[in-house]
């Protein structure tokens, strides 16, 4: 059941990925920023992984390209997971927004920003979601130090 | 803000402190069991809160088991919970909006001194944002160490002075 | 005057565009919504039009403390995620490390770690239903219903040490085996908790009030739930049996007979009922499991991970570096990245952990339930009346600490 599945999609998605590995049971797909959002489309229409799980980042900040977004998605027809990853610059931490397909990128995606500060292009709504407004920086990258803190009330005393 | 506790000035005569001591006793009296607290929830210690506001741990034997959720119409202010700095002005407002007399229970080791969150997010502390009477340490603490520290709240209450009419009196 | 004090959020719509509106705020210091979410809401008369809403207020810096933890110190911060049922947590983490390892669990552990998964699975479902009933004023229900999470805390305290929150799970097992007796107050627990469920079941089930205020409130169908993320009781109300310990079992769930519990409306009402029979279903799957419990050691003899005994600890010069390295620089998990999801009470908990092959994570990412549902939350409110917004908000059982992590 996964493996057939695994294997239909790299060979029909062979074009749009550079590389792809299963990796303790889930199907690993590297991909460059711009085939993302279309890659995804297929997933989600092709082979029904209609459950968008999660988007997050890695900061890797001695490489170039410093940030790895990472998605995750789940099929409920087919009962597999796939992780999509790819890399953006800090210069221009852009990758298209998955809004327009799922419902539940929003906050998701929110919450990518507020952390490692990557832009969802097509997600207007980026408002912070974990932080507050008028925090600066983006504590989850690895230059941000772990006990700077931006308190809003003055402290007594 | 002005001072919580009252010194004592020394009374005109002995009669009238005789008086405003055993005032001070019956108001004490009062107030220390009819406490209506305003649970201020975060986190992880309002499952405690709910165990010790219901069976076995009861609240209600020490008349502080009605919460009344309006700063309004309560008296303490028990933080159960994590406070955060996107919480604070919250807090604070919260705090602010209460009528004296007010007391405030720092609920947990996170209200009490930010616990192990120490980093960005968390205030380590909620005394460094409003003043606080009685610090409740436990990580959820049990309900037996909050009704211990209702109980000292009470014994707190029932020294202090209580000013009804003027400053003083 | 004192200076006004900041506002932390932003909404999104500070006036609206009809004169017949108004824009309220509920919260995040409320009552009824189970820890600190805020809910900007347009409202035309009762009716909400838009709702926006806020969390964060409990956000801790979980990620960025588990960089600077070892693999093991750093599980009394898993707990505190969703902390009413703080032992699945553990499980689904130490399960994507065990992953990254590549390390197999005792029978006796795998066993256990099921059961008192189910077991707090209980626990989360009775404080769910709990507050969410007594929110809507029955006060009854939610005694009966909490003097049996008593038990359940009291229970597992002996087994832990803690009530709430119990940092029990190891990597490659648990902290400790069973005490005497633990299994027959067990079975004296799950018989108490049948007569006051049955009691609650009584009291709620055919109550005209309680169905006024629950069916059809809140309703959402498959494909608007799985769009917007919904996994757990949730999804399971709206009718599509999908349930992670079926569809891909994990831990001792492939050799247990249960069922998957399923609504028909994705109201309120029927997130009640799943949840009410997934407990049963979980008092089935605990009886079950008592019964083929193993007898063995619950910690894999690795030592990477397995702390010695303390016997060898205090004699052998291995055994005590071992101890050493163990707990001063973390177990050594090789470098990579897992992403492991157990079907916890909310939902799919997923945990996505990449290391660099130290004994500190280079990053602990957890896929929480609860925040993906807020994403949706909107659309189970928008519709329906201001009051309405408190029960189905107890439906979706945002737990805080998970939310915000």
């Amino acid at each position: 059941m996964a493996p057939d599945v695994f294997e239909l999609i790299r060979e029909r998605l062979a074009a749009d990925v550079r590389e792809a590995s299963v990796s303790h049971g889930i199907l690993v797909l590297v991909l460059a920023p711009e085939t993302l959002p279309g890659t995804v489309e297929r997933l989600k229409s092709e082979f029904q992984f209609d459950l968008f799980l999660d988007v997050t980042a890695v900061d890797w900040p001695g490489q170039t390209p410093r940030f790895e977004v990472v998605y995750h998605f789940y099929s409920t027809a087919h009962r597999v997971r796939v992780r999509l990853k790819t890399r953006v610059p800090e210069a221009d931490p852009a990758v298209g927004s998955l809004v327009p397909l799922y419902g539940s990128a929003r906050f998701m995606e929110r919450e990518c920003h507020d952390m490692y500060g990557i832009v969802f292009r097509g997600n207007d709504d980026l408002r912070p979601i974990l932080l507050y407004e008028g925090f600066v920086g983006h504590p989850l990258r690895k230059d941000y130090p772990k006990r700077a803190e931006q308190p809003l009330v003055p402290y007594r005393d | 803000m002005a001072a919580r506790t009252i010194p004592i000035h020394p009374a005109p005569s002995s009669a009238f402190e005789y008086l405003t001591t055993k005032k001070d006793e019956l108001v004490g009296w009062a107030r220390k069991f009819s406490i209506f607290p305003y649970p201020f929830v975060t986190a992880c210690c309002a499952m405690e809160f709910m165990s010790v506001s219901s069976t076995p741990y009861d609240t209600d034997r020490f008349g502080a088991a009605l919460p009344r959720f309006s700063p309004r119409q309560s008296d303490l202010l028990m933080v159960v919970g994590t406070l955060t700095h996107k919480q604070a002005p919250v807090l604070r407002k919260v705090y602010e909006q209460m009528c004296e007399p007010k007391w405030v229970m720092a609920f947990g080791a996170c209200a009490t001194s930010g616990g192990f969150y120490q980093n960005y997010a968390a205030v380590a502390g909620i005394d460094k944002i409003i003043p606080v009477d009685i610090y409740v340490p436990g990580c959820p603490p049990r309900p037996e160490t909050v009704i211990d520290g209702i109980m000292k709240l009470q014994d707190l209450i029932a020294r202090s002075r209580h000013p009804i009419l003027t400053a003083d009196f | 005057m004192e200076p006004r004090l900041p506002n932390p959020v932003r909404a999104i719509f500070a006036r609206t565009d009809r004169d017949d509106t108004v824009v309220v705020n509920i919260g995040p210091s409320h009552p009824a919504t189970h820890g600190t979410i805020q809910i900007i809401a347009e409202l035309d008369g009762e009716k909400v039009v838009r709702a926006d809403a806020h969390c964060g207020y409990l956000h801790r810096g979980f990620e960025k403390e588990c960089e600077s933890h070892t693999w093991h110190n750093l599980i009394p911060y898993v707990d505190r995620l969703n902390y009413c049922s703080a032992l699945m947590n553990d499980f689904a983490y130490c399960d994507a490390v065990e992953k990254l390892m590549g390390i197999e669990l005792t029978p006796r552990c795998r066993v256990l770690r099921t059961l008192l998964a189910e077991y707090s699975r209980i626990a989360d479902h009775l404080t769910c239903i709990a507050a969410s009933l007594m929110e809507m004023g029955a006060m009854t229900a939610f005694l009966y219903l909490v003097m049996i999470r008593d038990y359940i805390y009291e229970h597992l305290a002996d087994l832990t040490g803690a009530r709430v929150t119990y940092t029990y799970s190891r990597i490659g097992g648990l902290a400790c085996d069973l005490p005497a007796g633990w299994l027959a107050r067990l079975a004296e627990i799950l018989d108490q908790y049948e007569v006051f469920v049955g009691r609650v079941h009584g009291l709620m089930d055919r109550n005209r009030i309680f169905i006024d205020r629950t069916r059809d409130v809140g309703v959402i169908s498959t494909a608007d739930a799985i769009d917007w993320g919904f996994t757990g009781p949730i999804l399971r109300s709206t009718g599509a049996p999908r349930d992670l310990r079926k569809d891909t079992p994990y831990l001792a769930y492939a050799e247990l007979d249960f069922e998957v519990p399923v609504g028909i409306k994705g109201d309120n009402y029927d997130r009640y009922y799943v949840r009410m029979r997934e407990m049963d279903e979980s008092v089935h799957m605990i009886r079950q499991l008592v019964d083929m419990l193993p007898d063995g050691p619950i910690n894999v003899d690795d030592r990477r991970c397995t702390l010695p005994e303390k016997r060898l600890v205090y004699t052998e010069i291995e055994s005590l570096i071992n101890h050493f390295k163990l707990i001063m620089e973390g177990p050594q998990v090789p470098a990579g990245e897992a992403y492991s999801a157990h079907e916890a009470a909310n939902g799919e908990l997923g945990f996505y952990i990449v290391s660099t092959g130290s004994g500190t994570p280079y990053k602990v990412h957890v896929r929480a339930p609860s925040f993906v549902h807020m994403g949706g939350a909107h659309r189970l409110m928008e519709g329906y009346q201001l009051a309405d917004i408190i029960p189905t908000f107890g439906s979706v059982n945002m737990i805080g600490g998970e939310c915000d992590r």
